[in-house]
């Protein structure tokens, strides 16, 4: 038991060598610690919420799609009652269209019966005429017998 | 050379200097070997800092101060970025001081006589069996008891704890002397115990030695030199975690130390 100036000596080194510890030893290592403990906290939180996202992501996916489904069904139907309304204009169309060539087709019929009636008076007339002529033999004046003619021609 | 002489001979610091004025040559420069050692490991390490995959050598490390972390947190109230420092040094510094303790005790005296020429020079290598070097870490511990304590509970506090501590305000005189023993006693404890852990155990390694050394003479050493190799290896072994154990309480009770003077006078 001799306690003397070694005593001195001991206790700087040991203050000296706390300072250095603090700064080499524990100083880096544990903020390099705390840093690691720091990311993988991080890490975690950022997996659980990319896990978050993700159902989300999925459940949302999940309604477009239903969505989609949806109005690809409503578009279906509007097809249909867009294509059964085109065939029922066509179909009416049509039936106008016959209509409307029967009419034009009647009036062309009547036209052509009353010209062919036309035709047949004056041929009928002239031939009622020429008929004449050969009955009397003899030939008519056209300009004296023209108003019984006429009257003739008229009444046939 | 007897029994006796042999084992004053080792327990002997190879020393420089007159009455206080001593310095204890083999203590000073192992201990301040092995703390840098400490030094130039931890600055090895530095350049090789991994955050993401710490390699073997950097885990260990990480091991240890993880270990002296959870300790300062558990036996430390509030928070003061001296404390993990403080106890990882200790612990530390002291495991490598009691280490020396496990190298054959006749190792490096003998290579030191060898060296200087000299038969007689003595060397004594494991520092924490000397005094010295643990009273001067107790004391230190100390101080930072004494500071801290004023520091939390102020001059007032301090005092007022000497006075009404620990049995009230009618036995003032007793309190100053119960107190201050209670004080004293801290630093005195620390350095003490692991002085003499330290001691006896380098006591026994000497004890040890002597079997084949001395008493083993002619045909009578392939008796006791197998003895010898067995009581040490028990020893040994025994005394590893004799020392690592030292070195944890001298750390525990200094941050139990400083958590005590980190507590508000109540």
């Amino acid at each position: 038991m001799n306690i003397n100036a070694t005593l001195l000596i001991q206790m700087i080194a040991f203050m000296l060598l706390i300072w250095f510890v603090n700064r080499v030893l524990w100083g880096p290592l544990s903020k390099l610690m705390e840093e690691r403990q720091k990311k993988i906290t991080d890490g975690l939180s950022a997996a659980e919420k990319g896990k978050h996202e993700l159902e989300l992501a999925e459940k949302k996916a999940k309604d477009v799609l239903k969505d989609a489904k949806h109005q690809a069904q409503n578009i279906l139907g509007q097809a249909e009652k867009r294509g059964s309304e085109i065939v029922e204009d066509a179909k009416v169309k049509a039936t106008e269209e016959a209509g409307r060539i029967k009419a034009s087709a009647q009036a062309e019929i009547e036209q052509e019966v009353s010209r062919a009636r036309e035709d047949l008076r004056k041929e009928v007339a002239s031939i009622a005429v020429s008929g004449a002529e050969k009955i009397l033999r003899k030939e008519i004046d056209a300009t004296k017998h023209n108003d019984m003619l006429e009257t003739l021609v008229k009444s046939i | 050379m007897g029994t006796v002489e042999y084992i004053q001979h080792h327990l002997t610091n190879n020393s420089v200097g007159e009455g206080f004025w001593t310095f204890h040559l083999d203590t000073i420069i192992v201990s301040v070997m092995l703390g840098m050692l400490i030094i130039g490991v931890a600055m090895r390490l530095g350049k090789q800092l991994e955050t993401g995959t710490p390699g073997g050598f950097q885990n260990f490390v990480e091991s240890i101060l993880d270990f002296v972390s959870v300790n300062v947190r558990d036996a430390f109230p509030g928070h003061n970025p001296l404390i993990a420092p403080l106890a990882l040094t200790i612990f530390l510094w002291v495991w490598l001081m009691n280490f020396m303790d496990l190298i054959p005790v006749d190792l490096f005296p003998y290579l030191f006589q060898l060296i200087t020429g000299d038969s007689h020079a003595y060397l004594k290598i494991v520092p924490t069996t000397d005094l010295n070097t643990t009273l001067a870490m107790s004391l230190t511990v100390f101080c930072l008891i004494v500071f801290y304590s004023i520091k939390i509970k102020g001059v007032w506090g301090y005092t007022k704890m000497f006075l009404f501590h620990p049995f009230g305000k009618f036995f003032v005189p007793v309190n100053i002397i119960m107190t201050l023993i209670e004080e004293v006693s801290k630093p005195l404890s620390l350095a003490l115990r692991l002085f003499g852990n330290l001691f006896a155990g380098e006591l026994v390694f000497l004890l040890i030695a002597l079997i084949g050394g001395t008493l083993a003479v002619g045909a009578a050493a392939l008796f006791w030199a197998p003895l010898q190799v067995i009581l040490d290896l028990a020893w040994l072994i025994f005394h590893l975690l004799v020392i690592t154990l030292q070195a944890f309480i001298f750390m525990v009770l200094t941050i139990v130390y400083l958590g005590m003077a980190h507590e508000e006078a109540h």
